[in-house]
């Protein structure tokens, strides 16, 4: 069966709201995160970190901090692989230097002690001798061709020649001719615009717990959102075998993106290996940022073109994003969804990847999206002003979808883009009136979403209760959408039914928890693996009938014969046949491995309502309504759950959120207190609207969810803002002190 | 045969030409003849790339299949946070 004809078919359990099964371990502190796990004769491990933006490192002394009391061990460079090329090359020299420390908190060694305090103690031992070398933080800055140079050689064939050496990666995607499109419009505006990087903002540091010994077989216990994504990478960068490391993913207090790579891991490994004892590593929220993540910052140029009655003619991007002192910052998403919500006769998108000298950029919800919407949205925004057309009506003449050309190349399958702008323009948010100094923004979003690598087991008890194991971890619910699923095939209640993140021995490769791709592919893999259960389920029940297993059916949880002629038996349930799979067969597991690859794109539009404090310029969210299309909701709380999250993230990235960089190249907000997210108070109640628009691809219609929801809240809340004050914004985030440079600059000239 | 259309910035790498053709019946057996008919494609789609094949993108199946009408994109690998 198609499975397009699946997903219009009536739910029983998909779609209801039980309560999270994480949810009393939460709350009462019984839930094991990455710091909670300890070992008997464990050590502690601290790790000294580049004080330098960019300095060469002449020699490391580690004798006095060796000699030091309590200390065991102490790792460099030299006690990891030797032989990377690559990006498995760029991540072992991003957890520890070789011969430059490449940013501030760069990593140039670790210590094992045998307490906390000791092994901090020691990093004041270590004696590095550094040569400090010209930095560059700033995207554009690193593009001159007087900018200090980071790094040689790294550029790919993509570059065209000529280009500065930070200059790493090319991109250019579109169709038409935007020249002769620029031509067709009545209005044509051009504007430059910048992002500053945000951190991903987890609550839960980075923790981790290794036991290794001197034959390289391994235990690993940490916080990610890919356990094998990091048992794969630690055995590269130990220089060990894969099978040999078995990792186990604890319960995670957020990831965002930001726990798709690994930091600590391989140096606790490290160590343990040198010690032959476990080790424990916690970052403090200082070294999270300073050492992880960020997402890129950036800075894009976008020329958009438009008649009197709102027909886009065409748009062209230029996207330069920054990715830290390594290759890979996301722009070419920027580039990409840019202008995915629009059908568009000509546009052309450029992207140059650059690098700096800051942390190695990790991917952050939707990685590069957030950026390319934040110009584009906000330069059709100020060209709907310009020509006094109703912003949601423009977006619906120029919309995306079914058989449009996607302005990233192939035509737009089954999508639901429209379905959000009209939910958006019938909702009582759009329509209600404002005050004199507050302003409606208005913005899309677009995601392509994720497949990957995904195996899942489900295995039958006695009692008739189901164990399913996946191996992605559950970072957004997943467990609830996965029982809920898993109970909807087998025709059984969802108390029935336990979820459980399985460890690297158990299954096989698991892609990571990334890409909005948990539900749709865990969950497609689910549903595979139910069906494979009740094929065996009915082979039981066909057996003890003596009649064909293809005279059996499965409904409602019982295996039924499938009609007069199959017999006159008794309707048996998955309870009575597993009660007695010991002695007809012995235990039924149902499994299913899979690259799926139908994980359908998603778009959403997003109301804000803002004002700003023209004395103060603080700015001041009022409403906010999300509307998503989920191709199916499989647990509605959590999806809405997901819809303002995205959104309050968005918030924060809008308005308060960015890297501080000194002269000196040093990170200046490494802490909370100086880097600010929002808060309760900062935030309204974030309305949430939930369209379903099925997935083709997926066997309910299932789309992710949690990466498009971070799409439109820099533009939306820029046009809000830039509304509220009259005066157009073009640089994020939009904190007071801008806020009030622009009104200024208005004003005054 | 299938026409396969490049991304702008691979162009220079296949004689500057948006679209190329391939006889191909899956996306591994695509890969493998662009880079046999343009070397210069090889780092670029070892770096990885995704096919979108009538719409519907593949992030990494090389034994998708393809049909000689089929809409062929090339796009850069797929990832996300």
């Amino acid at each position: 069966m198609p499975l397009d004809e699946a997903t219009h078919k009536e739910f029983k359990v998909v779609g209801t709201r039980p309560l999270r099964p994480d949810g009393v371990d939460k709350v009462t502190g019984r839930a094991m995160f990455g710091a909670d796990m300890s070992a008997p004769g464990m050590l502690h491990a601290a790790i000294l970190r580049s004080p330098h933006a960019h300095a060469r490192i002449v020699g490391i002394d580690v004798s006095r901090a060796l000699a030091a009391s309590g200390v065991k061990a102490v790792v460099t460079r030299p006690d990891f692989a030797g032989d990377l090329k690559g990006e498995s090359w760029n991540v072992l020299e991003n957890v520890m230097a070789s011969d430059r420390a490449l940013y501030d908190g760069h990593a140039v060694a670790a210590v094992a002690a045998t307490t906390q305090l000791a092994a901090r103690d020691a990093l004041k031992l270590i004696d590095v001798e550094y040569q400090p070398l010209p930095h560059v933080t700033d995207v554009d800055e690193a593009m001159r061709k007087e900018a200090p140079t980071i790094r040689e050689g790294v550029a790919d064939a993509s570059v065209p020649k000529g280009m500065h050496p930070n200059v790493v990666r090319y991109h250019e995607s579109g169709h038409g001719d935007v020249e002769k499109g620029f031509q067709e419009a009545d209005l044509v505006l051009e504007r430059k615009f910048r992002t500053e990087a945000a951190h991903q903002g987890y609550i839960e540091p980075h923790a981790c717990l290794a036991q290794m010994g001197p034959d390289s077989k391994g235990e690993l216990w940490c916080c990610t959102q890919g356990h094998f994504n990091v048992a794969k990478v630690c055995a590269s960068l130990l220089g060990i075998d894969a099978s040999q490391l078995r990792v186990t993913a604890s319960e995670i207090g957020g990831g965002f993106g930001g726990k798709t790579t690994v930091f600590i891991e391989p140096v606790a490994l490290a160590l343990s290996r040198k010690t032959n004892r476990p080790v424990k590593i916690v970052m403090n929220r200082a070294e999270v940022f300073r050492a992880t993540g960020p997402t890129s910052s950036s800075s894009i140029n976008v020329k958009i073109g438009m008649t009197k009655n709102g027909r886009i003619t065409a748009g062209e991007g230029e996207f330069r994003l920054q990715g830290g002192a390594f290759p890979g910052s996301p722009m070419e998403f920027a580039a990409m969804c840019a202008f995915a919500p629009y059908s568009l006769e000509h546009v052309r998108n450029v992207g140059w990847d650059v690098i700096c000298n800051r942390p190695k950029q990790a991917a952050y919800r939707a990685p590069g999206s957030p950026m390319g919407a934040f110009a584009v949205e906000s330069v059709i925004d100020e060209l709907c002003n310009e020509l006094g057309l109703d912003t949601i009506e423009v977006r619906l003449k120029n919309a995306s979808r079914e058989g449009t050309k996607a302005s990233f190349g192939p035509k737009f399958d089954r999508i639901g883009l429209v379905e959000t702008l009209e939910a958006a323009k019938a909702h009582p948010h759009y329509s209600a009136s404002l005050k004199s100094g507050q302003g409606r923004g208005v913005s899309c979003g677009f995601w392509f979403n994720h497949s990957g690598e995904t195996a899942v087991s489900l295995a039958l008890s006695e009692d008739g209760t189901v164990s399913v194991s996946v191996g992605t971890p559950d970072i957004g619910g997943s467990r609830a959408s996965i029982g809920l699923m898993a109970a909807e095939a087998l025709g059984i209640d969802y108390e029935k039914v336990r979820t459980t993140i399985a460890d690297t021995a158990t299954l096989g490769y698991n892609d990571i928890s990334h890409g909005s791709r948990v539900t749709y592919a865990s969950g497609l893999a689910t549903i595979k693996a139910a069906s494979d259960t009740i094929d065996k389920l009915c082979s039981r029940a066909a057996e003890e009938w003596g009649i064909d297993r293809e005279a059996v059916v499965w409904e409602e949880g019982h295996a039924r014969p499938a009609g007069p002629n199959a017999g006159d038996f008794e309707p048996m349930s998955l309870a009575r046949i597993a009660s007695r799979m010991g002695r007809t067969g012995g235990p039924i597991v149902g499994h299913y491995e899979t690259t799926p690859e139908g994980a359908g794109v998603s778009f959403a539009t997003h109301l804000v309502d803002a004002e700003v404090d023209r004395e103060t310029g603080a700015t001041k969210i009022l409403r906010y309504t999300v509307v998503q299309d989920a191709g199916k909701a499989i647990h509605p709380s959590y999806v809405e759950g997901q819809y303002q999250g995205g959104a309050a993230q968005g918030i924060g990235w809008a308005l308060n959120e960015e890297y501080i960089y000194g002269e000196d190249g040093r990170l200046q907000n490494a802490g909370f207190l100086d880097y600010r997210i929002p808060v309760a108070s900062d935030l309204p109640m974030i309305d949430t609207v939930i369209i379903e628009v099925p997935n083709p691809g997926h066997p309910y219609g299932v789309r992710g969810v949690g990466e498009t929801s971070i799409c439109p809240p820099l533009a939306a809340i820029a046009n809000a803002v830039s509304n509220a004050a009259g005066v157009r914004l073009t640089e994020l985030p939009m904190s007071p002190p801008r806020i009030l440079k622009a009104l200024d600059e208005a004003e005054n000239g | 045969m299938v026409d396969v259309v490049l991304w702008a910035s691979l162009r220079p790498f296949a004689n500057d030409q948006e679209t190329v053709p391939v006889e191909a019946s899956t996306v591994g057996e695509l890969l493998r003849k662009l880079v046999v008919a343009y070397p210069g494609l090889e780092p670029h789609i070892d770096a990885g790339v995704s096919v979108a094949v009538d719409g519907r993108i593949i992030a990494s199946g090389l034994t998708e299949p393809i049909n000689p009408a089929s809409e062929v994109v090339l796009m850069q690998r797929l990832k996300g946070g």
